[in-house]
């Protein structure tokens, strides 16, 4: 059967009512696993949207993964990021931590370590906004936990392969 | 530009007249009295007011199945569409090209819980092959086109085009057919060259070959089935159908070894579990077929031709995969076989035959009609005796009738052969035959149903009247929801819990309530009678046969269990089931 390992696929799909649904609903009614999903129009002119999902499963379930997917009529593309050759994965997250005195040096300190950005600030908080590998910042906000975390927002990876060709 | 703009219920008509239709089965309603009233006033669709929009759908799959072209549903919004869920699901596990318009409130309404109102689009998605919304009438021409591409080529489906009343009511340009194609959906026809000499250079070096092939041969077309027959011939090669295939390869073919699967013969099972080589053509390792996944057929290599990609790798792991479809890739292995210098080992082939006789020999479909009870396999054999040199359709409901025509009823002809194999759609066959019986008024056209299936859809009776469609209904009454009782008695101790069929109407009466002929036999001796006197009927009939309740479906390979753990029959019943096997459908 193989072992279970995680796969991030990129879809590029026709940008039209439901097409989100489709794919979601696709992962749900087969029960494939969906670790993150983000999804925004790539091309306003030819109105496609690119899909990254981060999924995991056997090769097999893998396999069946990209072929249902490709199997949507909206469907144009899919490719696995994992797999088909080197890439670049980024994820971007908006992190509150809300404190005072020592707490909010330190969290600064530590932000600055990680290249996190202040994008917003009162008196007893900051919201820094940051971007690197899902790793990266998971290390960074179980750092925050006890400097007073109070709010997450992710973006879920997106991913691009690297070098010269497209999807 | 301007003489072809019209409104938009005039553009569906039209689009469903470029497209060739000839028939659509329906039923009204509020959203689409647009399309109603364009019916009204044109000559050239017929439209076939069914009494339940379920029957819509699957009169539909039998019009389809039966001609090769894509069936129509009309349907109104809410519960119209909710109604034809269960088709279009039949239709999706079935690959059946139907395409189904359902009715919707006007576009300033939807998401206001308006009367009538539900997420068509939302509740069909994970039920139809695709489907649409359509918000603007301009676009209303083009949409009908694609959706009949979409459905009738690659693997077929239903499709759903959602109509908006004020779409169908404001006006816009009417396009024709051609060049639509769809922008991403293409799917591939044509088999990779490599891939299928590949794979016939390890048919080549088979020693215990079995084809094996399914409903995508069907779907194929004819020629796809005469290139399969082709093939098989050509290479000596025993063969075996899944349900959905049988017809595709001639029933009486010395090479046919019967259907295989939980209630094939026993000459298929073993031969597909002692293979070496197994050449899968259009079928998709259903798991009505494999049985026990790590169990299946151990030794065999193993070649897929499938027109879906999806389908390659899902259940089972092949060693070569040939997506495309089945007649081209046929074409091409024929190609490659005449040319290719490798044949299996005569003598293997030879050993392999007489090993395939010997369990042939064991005539796993034999039955006993003796005593005073019609057993129902004997009611299904003098009909088929009765009726096989006639032009003869035959659906079904599901059951234990259904496995018994499955294996009694020979099929020696493609689009003969309608039965809902995927969902197993109790109430599927009546509607199915109308829909036949619409497509062949001259044929015969058989329901093999059950009398727990057929009150299920039986309200379709009115309409064979009214449409003067002389199906014939031939009711293998057990008195029981029969294999809910196998299932019970093999594998729940016996405790027939609510499978019993009570209060069950007169049959007899029910037909002529409706305008039919009703008959029925309860001895041996009144079958052959009954069965001729259903055929001299220029009318619909109900033929309420009254078979032995006690009669399980043999063989089976019980839920769970390898090809090689098969029941035969009552002697086997004590036969163990395995906690796993417990759990599974
Ligand atoms: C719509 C639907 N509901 C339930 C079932 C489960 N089921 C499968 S066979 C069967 C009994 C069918 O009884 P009958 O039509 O009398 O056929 P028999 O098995 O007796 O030949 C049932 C309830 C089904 N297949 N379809
Ligand atoms: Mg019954």
């Amino acid at each position: 059967m193989g072992n279970v390992a995680k796969h991030t696929i990129g879809v590029l799909v026709d940008n039209e009512a439901g097409v989100l649904a489709r794919v979601i609903g696709l992962f749900s009614g087969r029960g494939y696993n969906i670790e993150s999903l983000t999804v925004a129009e790539v091309d306003v002119e030819k109105e496609l949207s690119r899909i990254t999902v981060v999924t995991s499963g056997t090769p097999m379930v893998i396999e069946q993964i990209k072929a249902q997917l490709s199997r949507l009529v909206p469907v144009h593309k899919v490719s696995d990021l994992t797999t088909d050759g080197p890439s670049v994965e980024r994820e971007l997250a908006l992190i509150k931590v809300a404190g005072s005195g020592e707490q909010r040096v330190e969290s600064l300190r530590i932000a600055d370590i990680f290249r996190a950005r202040v994008v917003d600030s009162t008196s007893e908080s900051f919201v820094f906004e940051m971007t690197g590998s899902t790793d990266k910042l998971n290390a960074f906000i179980s750092l925050m936990i006890p400097l007073g975390l109070t709010d997450v927002s992710r973006t879920g990876v997106v991913a691009i392969s690297r070098g010269p060709n497209p999807l | 530009m301007n003489q072809d703009r019209m409104i938009g219920s005039e553009i569906v008509l039209k689009a469903l007249c470029d497209q060739g239709v000839e028939v659509i089965f329906g039923y009204p309603g509020g959203a689409v009295l647009p399309i109603y009233d364009a019916l009204f006033q044109q000559k050239e669709l017929r439209h076939i007011l069914v009494r339940h929009e379920q029957a819509a759908v699957h009169a539909a799959e039998g019009y389809a199945r039966s001609t090769g072209k894509v069936g129509v549903v009309l349907v109104t919004s809410g519960p119209g569409a909710t109604n034809a869920v269960t088709g279009l699901t039949d239709a999706l596990m079935d690959s059946v090209p139907i395409v189904c318009l359902t009715g919707q409130v006007p576009t300033h309404l939807i998401g206001n819980d308006a009367f009538q109102e539900a997420d068509t689009t939302g509740i069909t998605r994970p039920c139809t092959k695709h489907n649409y919304l359509v918000r603007d009438t301009d676009k209303l021409a083009r949409t009908v086109h694609e959706a009949f591409y979409v459905a009738r080529t690659g693997r077929p489906g239903p499709v759903v085009v959602d109509l908006p009343k004020d779409i169908l009511m404001e006006s816009g340009p009417y396009f024709g057919p051609t060049n639509v194609e769809h922008k991403t959906y293409k799917p591939t026809v044509k088999g990779d060259a490599d891939a299928i000499r590949q794979a016939v250079a390890l048919i080549g070096s088979a020693k215990r070959p079995l084809i094996y092939y399914g409903g995508g041969v069907v779907n194929s077309g004819s020629a796809a089935c005469q290139l399969l027959t082709q093939f098989v011939e050509m290479t000596g090669f025993p063969c075996t159908s899944t349900l959905m295939g049988l017809g595709a390869f001639p029933a009486s073919h010395p090479q046919f070894l019967g259907m295989v699967g939980m209630h094939g013969t026993c000459e298929s099972n073993w031969a597909m579990h002692g293979c070496d080589v197994m050449i899968n053509i259009g079928a998709r390792f259903d798991d009505r077929v494999t049985g026990r996944l790590d169990a299946f057929s151990p030794g065999s290599k193993k070649i897929h031709i499938d027109i879906d990609p999806s389908s390659i790798n899902k259940n089972i792991e092949v060693d070569h995969a040939i997506i495309g479809d089945v007649a081209h890739v046929l074409e091409d292995m024929i190609k490659f076989w005449k040319a290719a210098q490798a044949r299996p080992d005569k003598k293997a082939l030879k050993d392999w035959w007489a090993q395939i006789e010997e369990w042939r020999a064991r005539d796993c479909l034999r039955f006993n009609q003796s005593g005073k009870l019609i057993k129902p396999q004997y009611a299904i054999q003098r009909l088929y005796e009765l009726t096989k040199d006639r032009e003869t359709f035959i659906t079904t409901e599901v059951g234990q009738h259904q496995m018994w025509a499955a294996q009694y009823y020979k099929f020696e002809k493609p689009y003969h052969w309608m039965t809902s194999g995927g969902l197993g759609t109790m109430g599927y066959g009546l509607p199915a035959a109308m829909g036949v019986q619409v497509a062949h008024p001259k044929a015969l056209v058989v329901d093999i149903a059950g009398e727990a299936s057929i009150l299920m859809n039986i309200q379709e009776m009115s309409t064979l009247a009214q449409y003067r469609l002389p199906v014939k209904v031939f009711i293998i009454n057990n008195e029981y929801m029969g294999m809910v009782r196998q299932w019970q008695e093999l594998m729940h101790g016996g405790r027939y819990s609510e499978s019993y069929s009570a209060a069950l109407p007169d049959f007899v009466k029910l037909a002529e309530s409706f305008g039919g002929v009703g008959l029925r036999a309860t001895k041996p001796e009144e079958v052959d009678p009954v069965i001729e006197e259903m055929l001299a009927a220029d009318a619909p009939v109900i033929v309420d046969v009254r078979v032995d309740p006690a009669e399980n479906c043999f063989p089976m390979i019980p839920s769970g269990a390898p090809h090689n753990e098969m029941l035969f029959g009552p002697e086997d019943t004590q036969a163990t089931i395995s906690d796993e096997g417990m759990v599974l459908v």
